[in-house]
């Protein structure tokens, strides 16, 4: 299997999906000639032309929008927004035409639609451009929501998204894109609504998805030396979740730590532990811990930054917290 | 372009048949309408309701021009535009009433009537949202290679969004076959036009865009509405350019039911004015003047609307509610491609 | 080193106690494990022991008050020792004999209590630090240890809560099992050993599809708990024969009628599971060993002792117990583990000339046997000639959702069978 990196297990499963599918077309800021802002496009302008990998001007409104309509007409848009903070100038079509044109026509247009780009913090780029929208989108019926957090879940995912007959959510990372994974040459497709067991332990459950399955990898690794063996359920898909995937871990563990990388208040964890408590209240032998972004928008300053983020630090100590241990 | 002279009532444009077909048309419109209205007096219809009094020369003269594989997309004032599409009043009133039997399964209400049959793409509730999506309707023909338009009727208070000028741009930089009508009828919802737009002739918005076509044209006329939009369409589907019309017409009802018909922003002395103007009498005047019928004949049309539109209602009134299990159904489709 | 004596959560409800009497004075030397004082709960008297040696210095309840559960009620220390700090803060917080128990307030730090939680934070050991007593009021109890709790018997009031704020979690059940004998506090009098057995506690059988049409049905019909009733008689004969014969070889075979039923129901119970069982809801649990209730009237009503693994034990193993459990049954000394966790109950009101009744099924067991006197009565022979016999009545309230007409029936006729043939209880 080859060694890729996040962005060209992107590219690879755009180039696949368009060739497979002369339905599927590209939309977005800088997409075409500039090769995409994070070259995540590369290439394909070249390959497929400029009716399929459009650039637009910088009107996410407008070109969300534009993807919707194409989508109710029979195309495949893969619409990318540049970071996923600009796409709140787009919130509207996302969440009112996207999601809910299959329900309000009662059934009649589907919108086979994909909405991605990078979401989440990468680094010092202060309060705007550095937010996770998971629970936003998640929040909303009528959308799926993926989370790929390795090049191998990232082509996997995008791959099926861009094949569901739903407008899905493709939330990549921007600190991700240079990270390299095994990635099969072959065709496959990563099921949505599928969560994976990205390490096996049974003294604790971190659940965590997207660019913190990674740390939590790490967190796990951690722990191993000091003799704590914990599973980590890398949820993958955030809407819909693998709620059997959880509550099997947690019923295994008995423990558990909900590691996200956004804000707290009604938060991708809040969701978890719901699940949690109502599935699992007999089986928990301590309260389950949430890791994520403190309670402020992201500040500039180095040292305010590393604060302000989840990290590996407060995911150990959140483990070991709920074994009792500190 | 200037809009055009009111052409000479004894030439009117088209054979009778066409003209009774158009009167037809906007009748249907305005007795479905007071329908509607006494439906919701009696609670039969709930939330939002729009009505078209009084704009049905837009509806009927603009569709009236186009292909049926063609495109429409509204907004939530969209009765009117359903109709003159040729949905059936029972499918819509149905819907109105919240039945399964309605053109959106009773899911969508008076704002959402869609008919994927007809290539009617919705009612939409938010101001502006659905114009850069006949944008993307636009650019999915004009991808394709067919030379169908999309025909996107909106109030004329989209113009101030942003929605509205990112849509357009995109529409012409791309150009993409794309009808935008302004359906000015001069207020929105109580703030008169020129209280919320720094521009006087709409359709002058369309002077921004490089290529765009834009006229403005009387709206209570229905042929110099079709007039207008055969103009826009040559634009359109020969030339691949997108079109802008501003119609202007005028609302004799309030915003919505739970609205004042008068009042508040609008006198009694103007809505008066503007009654003068009705669409459906001017039409009816000319059709007799022009001997293309009867008052008989418009008599017997009216007993037939006013079966329509009883038939609709008791139709809607027999139709079930949705099931329970319709809840569910919808938010997601189990396909794939 | 002072050891505090405070009022314990000696039962898993347990709120308050009352102190019955001290068994040991102001002055005598004490050991830890020593019991100190009798204790009635809101289920039982129980014994309050105490965890530290020395002198008791001090009781600072006298007996017949009632305190919260953390009430500071003593001081063991050396002889010598300076206990007059312990007595001062105690006298701020602690209920008098004339102190009406509802008033006494809910463990108020003393300024000298070292046992505050904010101590934890101080050491980040993560060797099993000392906690803290659990406050007053409830036991904090994670929910996976409440459930370990329940189905290993352990008595969480018996366990001290290693977690924060004195919770107990599952290290302490685990800790506490490994300590041996279930639920019992160090200085407790250990429950005999119970007799090895082959295979699982219990057995969970999960319902299937008709199992639960018939449990929501029947339920529908008479709820919650769909009764129906099986009413049997046997011939004593050969029951009075054995007695007469048993007593002749002296007063250590001595058994009653009532002995001789108790262990001819364990038997039959190792003989239909399906009885023998628990109906929780989604799944029916069948127990390996046969734990058999007896209920017992005592002036304060009915309770229901259990005769743990009542078919490994022989007829005077079984006679003695059953004496010895009426007895602090009527005395109020079971205690919780002693009428908790029975999987089949019988009730006798044969002593009061009952010739036969229904009992009341005791949740989640699946069915009772209620015991009617034992009457002389002419019956017709095989032969058709008239005889003499003793018979007894019994009737089965079995739980619908659970047995079965014909699943309570089969039980009933073994249970003829052993009974009417009391030699077989001895193979």
């Amino acid at each position: 299997m080859a060694i890729i990196t996040y962005r060209e297990a992107l590219n690879q499963a755009l180039r696949e999906e368009m060739s497979r599918d002369d339905r599927v077309f590209l939309m977005g800021e800088e997409v075409g000639v500039y090769n995409g802002a994070y070259k995540v496009s590369k290439g394909l302008l070249d390959e497929f032309g400029e009716m399929r990998v459009v650039d637009t001007p910088i009107t996410e409104l407008g070109f969300a929008g534009v993807g919707v309509g194409a989508a109710m007409v029979g195309l495949r848009p893969v619409i990318e927004f540049m970071t996923w903070n600009f796409a709140l100038l787009a919130i509207d079509q996302v969440v009112n035409a996207a999601a809910k044109m299959l329900y309000m026509s009662g059934g009649q247009y589907p919108m086979p639609m994909v909405f991605r780009g990078p979401n989440g913090a990468a680094l010092q780029l202060s309060a705007q451009h550095s937010q996770a929208f998971e629970s936003w989108l998640a929040h909303i019926p009528g959308l799926k929501v993926v989370t790929p957090g390795t090049p191998y879940d990232a082509k996997g995912l995008l791959k099926a998204a861009i094949r569901d007959d739903n407008p899905v959510i493709v939330l990549e990372g921007e600190m991700l894109y240079n990270t390299k994974g095994e990635v099969p040459e072959h065709d496959y497709l990563v099921p949505i609504g599928k969560a994976d067991l990205k390490r096996e332990g049974d003294h604790c459950s971190i659940i965590t998805n997207g660019k913190m399955a990674l740390m939590a990898m790490n967190a796990a690794d951690q722990l191993a030396k000091d003799g704590i063996r914990v599973d980590v359920v890398d949820l993958r898909t955030v809407r819909p979740m693998d709620v059997e995937a959880i509550v099997t871990s947690v019923k295994k563990t008995n423990r558990a730590v909900v590691l996200e990388e956004g804000w707290e208040i009604a938060g991708i964890g809040a969701q978890v532990v719901d699940y949690i408590q109502r599935e699992c209240f007999d089986h928990l032998d301590a309260p389950v811990l949430r890791v994520h972004q403190e309670d402020v928008p992201m500040p500039y300053a180095k040292g305010l930054e590393k604060l302000a983020k989840p990290d590996l630090q407060k995911t150990i100590a959140a483990v070991r917290k709920v074994m009792y241990l500190d | 372009m200037a809009p055009k002279k009111r052409p000479d009532p004894r030439a009117l444009p088209g054979d009778p048949a066409l003209r009774r077909e158009l009167f037809h048309s906007m009748l249907l419109q305005r007795r479905f309408e007071e329908k509607v209205g006494e439906a919701y007096a009696l609670g039969k219809i709930g939330g939002f309701c729009h009505l078209y009094i009084g704009q049905e020369a837009v509806s009927t003269g603009v569709l009236s021009m186009l292909r049926p594989d063609d495109y429409v997309i509204t907004t939530y004032r969209d009765h009117g535009q359903a109709l003159a599409r040729g949905m059936s009043p029972r499918a819509i009133m149905a819907e109105l009433f919240g039945r399964v039997d309605g053109c959106s399964r009773g899911k969508g209400g008076s704002m959402h009537l869609f008919d994927r049959n007809l290539n009617f793409l919705g009612g939409h509730g938010i101001v502006g949202g659905h114009v850069p999506v006949a944008a993307g309707v636009g650019f999915a023909i004009k991808y394709r290679g067919g030379d169908q338009v999309i025909v996107c009727f909106m109030g004329e208070s989209v113009v101030n969004t942003g929605a509205f000028h990112e849509a357009l741009n995109m529409a012409a930089l791309w150009k993409l076959p794309c009808l935008f009508i302004i359906e000015n009828n001069k207020y929105g919802m109580g703030t008169a036009v020129e209280r919320a737009a720094a521009i006087k002739d709409l359709d002058r918005r369309a002077d921004a865009y490089a290529g765009m076509h834009g006229e403005h044209v009387d709206g209570q006329d229905v042929f110099a509405v079709r007039e207008a939009t055969g103009r826009a369409l040559e634009s359109c589907r020969k030339e691949s350019r997108p079109a802008l019309l501003e119609i202007r017409t005028y609302r004799f009802m309030g915003h919505s039911m739970s609205d004042a018909v008068s009042g508040t922003y609008r006198t009694k002395a103007e809505l008066d004015e503007q009654l003068k103007r009705d669409p459906v009498w001017m039409m009816k005047a000319r059709m007799l003047e022009a001997g293309d019928c009867t008052e008989a004949e418009v008599s017997e049309m009216e007993r037939e609307i006013k079966a329509l539109c009883q038939d609709a209602w008791d139709f809607a009134d027999a139709s079930p509610e949705p099931s329970p299990e319709a809840l569910y159904e919808d938010v997601l489709v189990d396909t794939v491609s | 080193m002072a050891t505090k004596v405070f009022m314990e959560a000696l039962s898993p409800t347990m709120e308050e106690g009352r102190l019955v009497s001290w068994l040991k004075q102001e002055g005598d030397a004490v050991k830890s494990g020593e019991v100190l004082a009798e204790v009635e709960t809101d289920k039982a008297v129980m014994e309050l022991t105490a965890r530290g040696d020395g002198v008791l210095r001090k009781q600072l309840v006298a007996a017949g008050t009632t305190a919260p559960v953390g009430t500071l009620v003593g001081i063991i220390a050396e002889v010598n020792e300076d206990i007059a700090a312990l007595l001062a803060g105690a006298a701020a917080s602690a209920p008098t004999a004339s102190a009406p128990a509802a008033s006494a307030p809910v463990a108020t730090a003393a300024p000298t209590a070292p046992a505050s939680t904010p101590a934890r934070a101080a050491a980040p050991t993560p060797a099993a630090p000392a906690a803290p007593p659990a406050p007053a009021g409830r036991a904090l109890v994670s929910p996976l240890a409440r459930r370990l709790a329940d189905e290993s018997g352990v008595s969480l009031g018996a366990v001290q809560g290693s977690g924060p704020g004195g919770r107990i979690v599952k290290r302490d059940i685990e800790e506490a099992l490994a300590r041996g004998p279930v639920g019992a506090a160090p200085a407790a009098a250990p429950r005999p050993a119970a007799p090895v057995r082959t295979g699982e506690a219990f057995e969970d059988i999960p319902l299937t599809q008709i199992r639960k049409t018939i449990a929501k049905r029947l339920s529908e019909s008479i709820g919650p708990i769909p009764t129906f009733y099986l009413t049997a008689e046997f011939d004593l004969t050969r029951v009075a024969e054995m007695r007469t014969a048993a007593l002749a070889l002296g007063d250590g075979f001595k058994v009653s009628f009532n002995d001789v039923i108790l262990k001819a129901v364990a038997t039959a119970l190792t003989q239909h599971p399906g009885v023998n069982a628990h109906w929780l809801g989604d799944r029916i649990r069948r127990f390996g060993g046969v734990h058999l209730g007896m209920a017992v009237a005592t002036d304060d009503g009915l309770i229901v002792p259990v005769i743990f693994d009542a078919d490994q034990k022989g007829l005077r193993e079984i006679s003695a117990e059953s004496k010895s459990l009426a007895k602090k049954a009527r005395e109020r000394k079971l205690k919780p583990e002693e009428f908790t966790g029975s999987s089949f109950s019988v009730s006798n009101l044969g002593m009061m000339q009952i010739d036969q009744f229904t009992a009341i099924i005791n949740p989640p067991e699946v069915g009772i046997l209620a015991i009617g006197a034992i009457e002389e009565k002419v019956v017709v022979g095989a032969d058709g000639g008239f005889s003499v016999q003793p018979r007894l009545r019994v009737t089965m309230s079995c739980d619908h959702r659970a047995v079965d007409g014909a699943v309570g029936a089969a039980f009933l006729q073994t249970l003829r069978r052993l009974i009417e043939n009391p030699l077989l209880l001895s193979f």
